[in-house]
């Protein structure tokens, strides 16, 4: 066998891989359009194509530039993010069942938020609140990981981040109880529903830099993930500096997570559903997951929020409940999936 | 310090959670050499390893190639130590020949589907030293242990540094694959490169090994040829067994016979 053949062969993925890509884009553009052009105003999508680039009707203009635009741009790069940190994670911890929703991310970025609401230490819509949740978030990954130790099992990870999860719960839970404003802790709890509803620029220009950050650190480590294949000391014997490593991805993690939970409330389970979506069509490799992940978090979101409202409802459904109520039964079944490896699958 | 010397250490010592697992560890070793890496369990070989390639921290000072281990940044560890670590673990189900190429990543080849010319060459040739070029496009999860562990080797070979640290690449295999590995690293070692292997198996030591270094306790007693190295004495002190010593094909050949 000579170089060319080896070569050869890596060239038949590498084709297969550009294919799922070239469908993945095909498919967040689609959708991109029919979260523009769905709503109480139907629009066709070459009125929204019309609207966007300033031609149609003043009301088309306003309703698609104004009232989707910044929901649909929000639901593209939360999705993304989402995606993208749960194959960093799974990536880092070579474990199928990492997510940043099964670690109490969220659940902690939603406290480090609420807190700053509930205090009154700032405004809703100041640069206070995704800080917040970012500290909040990278403290929760941070204590994760530590409790966790260089090796984890799936059980002492998934066991640590119940917990952890739980406290943030139950520690957002407490502010609200403390609170004496009954408007306050309704909103509050709203919002930590998750929904991309009613949001404008200025959450597009509150959540986006982080997520920009967090998805450009994770992205930029990728190739070191392949490289854990081979566990942490080997990585380690291949020039990986593997405590580094771990502070970027959590670093990544919370910045991503932080900024998206700051403007969306928390909205679970597509960081975990997106790599297992893509794993069967592009394969195992760490590092070649994690932009399809990405698009597949994209689309899963945007379509979360469409199909929000197009559910018929007396009251609107959030969006972050949706993708609770398919993305746990989700995880049941990959823990089915798992279980010879959490230590259940003797009988 | 002779001329062909190219790994040394100097009073090496490492503590792992307050306890002294290696003390004083002094070594001189030359390229070309296979050297066998024996001691009863618990007595340190798989840190001593470690230690060497710098993936623990210790005491003393280790030079490679003339350079202190100490003042080489990661990338250019990882290119002089090819580190093989024991149970061959791969934690996703990728194609063997990805693997292989992880072995170009100290190299600057981090993505396996874009080898220069001279990584793909780097690759190819590792495959072939450890016959698993049939196996490039196989699921690693997929192949039975003696292909896993020539994959693992190849990846270590892919590295083609002037270091390689195999930590009981035999164990697990039957004896055929056992052979096999020991002979391929033998092949490696007769074409230049320091092999240094971890292994509990003396009979495979007496045979392939240059030098014999016998560690216990975490202290190095005994070095040399291997009919020096496992003398009686050291058999009998730092095993507690006696071995049937013979030789077969004018080489030595030693066997565990009975405890002590």
């Amino acid at each position: 066998m000579s170089v060319q053949n080896v070569m050869a062969t890596v060239d038949a993925a590498s084709r297969r891989r550009a294919g799922v890509m070239s469908a993945l884009v095909v498919v967040v553009v689609l959708l991109l359009l029919a979260s523009l052009g769905i709503g109480p105003v139907r629009l066709s999508p070459w009125t929204v194509v019309d609207a966007l680039f300033g031609g149609g009707s003043d009301v088309q203009q306003v309703i698609v530039r104004e009232i989707r635009l910044p929901r649909t741009i929000l639901g593209f790069a939360i999705g993304a993010m989402l995606g993208l940190s749960g194959a960093a994670l799974q990536g880092l911890l070579r474990n199928p069942l990492a997510a940043p929703s099964l670690f109490g991310a969220p659940q902690s970025a939603a406290f480090g938020a609420v807190l700053i609401i509930a205090l009154g230490l700032a405004d809703v819509r100041s640069y206070a609140l995704p800080v917040a949740a970012i500290v909040a978030a990278f403290v929760s990954v941070f204590v994760l990981l530590a409790i966790a130790g260089r090796n984890a099992g799936l059980l002492i990870l998934i066991l640590a981040g119940l917990a952890i999860s739980s406290l943030a719960g139950a520690a957002t839970a407490l502010v609200m109880n403390l609170s004496s404003n009954p408007f306050v802790v309704l909103e509050i709890a709203f919002w930590l529903l998750g929904s991309l509803e009613d949001r404008s620029f200025r959450h597009v220009t509150l959540a986006l830099p982080f997520i920009a950050a967090g998805a450009v650190i994770l992205l930029s480590q990728r190739n070191a993930f392949r490289t854990l294949s081979l566990g942490e000391e080997t990585a380690q014997s291949l020039g990986v500096d593997v405590a580094r490593l771990r502070l970027l991805v959590i670093s990544g993690v919370a910045l991503g997570v932080g900024g998206a939970v700051a403007v969306s409330g928390t909205i679970g389970f597509i960081g975990l559903v997106a790599p297992h979506l893509m794993r069967p069509l592009i394969g195992y490799d760490p590092a070649r997951l994690m932009i399809p992940s990405a698009l597949t978090g994209s689309a899963l979101l945007l379509a979360a929020d469409i199909a929000v409202r197009i559910i018929p409802s007396t009251s609107d459904i959030k969006v972050g409940v949706l993708t609770s109520i398919i993305g746990v039964p989700f995880f049941l079944y990959l823990i089915m999936r798992e279980r010879r490896a959490l230590g259940a699958g003797v009988a | 310090m002779t001329a062909s010397t190219f790994l040394t250490a100097q009073g090496v010592g490492v503590r792992l959670a307050d306890r002294a697992v290696l003390h004083d560890i002094s070594l001189a070793l030359s390229s070309g050499h296979l050297v066998a890496l024996v001691g009863p369990n618990g007595a340190g070989k798989t840190t001593l390893l470690r230690a060497l390639a710098g993936l623990v921290p210790s005491d003393g000072s280790v030079h490679v190639g003339g350079e202190a281990l100490s003042a080489l940044p990661l990338r250019e560890r990882a290119r002089r130590f090819a580190y093989l670590p024991q149970g061959h673990i791969v934690h996703w189900p990728l194609p063997a020949r990805d693997i292989v190429a992880l072995g170009r990543y100290p190299h600057g080849a981090t993505d396996p589907a874009r080898l220069t010319a001279k990584d793909s060459e780097a690759v190819l040739r590792a495959m072939q030293a450890a016959d698993v070029v049939d196996l490039g496009e196989r699921r690693v999860t997929e192949l039975s242990g003696g292909e896993r562990s020539r994959v693992a080797l190849a990846r270590v070979f892919a590295v083609e540094a002037p270091v390689i640290l195999a930590d009981e690449p035999t164990s697990s295999l039957d004896p055929r694959h056992q052979l096999d590995i020991m002979k391929t690293l033998r092949a490696a070692a007769d074409k230049g490169t320091l092999v240094i292997v971890v292994t509990h198996d003396l009979g495979l030591a007496a045979r392939f090994a240059d030098i014999v270094l016998v560690l216990s306790g975490g202290r190095l007693v005994s070095q040399g040829a291997a009919t020096e190295a496992l003398s009686e004495q050291v058999m009998a002190d730092v095993f507690r067994i006696q071995a049937y010593r013979t030789e077969y094909q004018r080489e030595a050949v030693i066997v565990p016979w009975a405890e002590i």
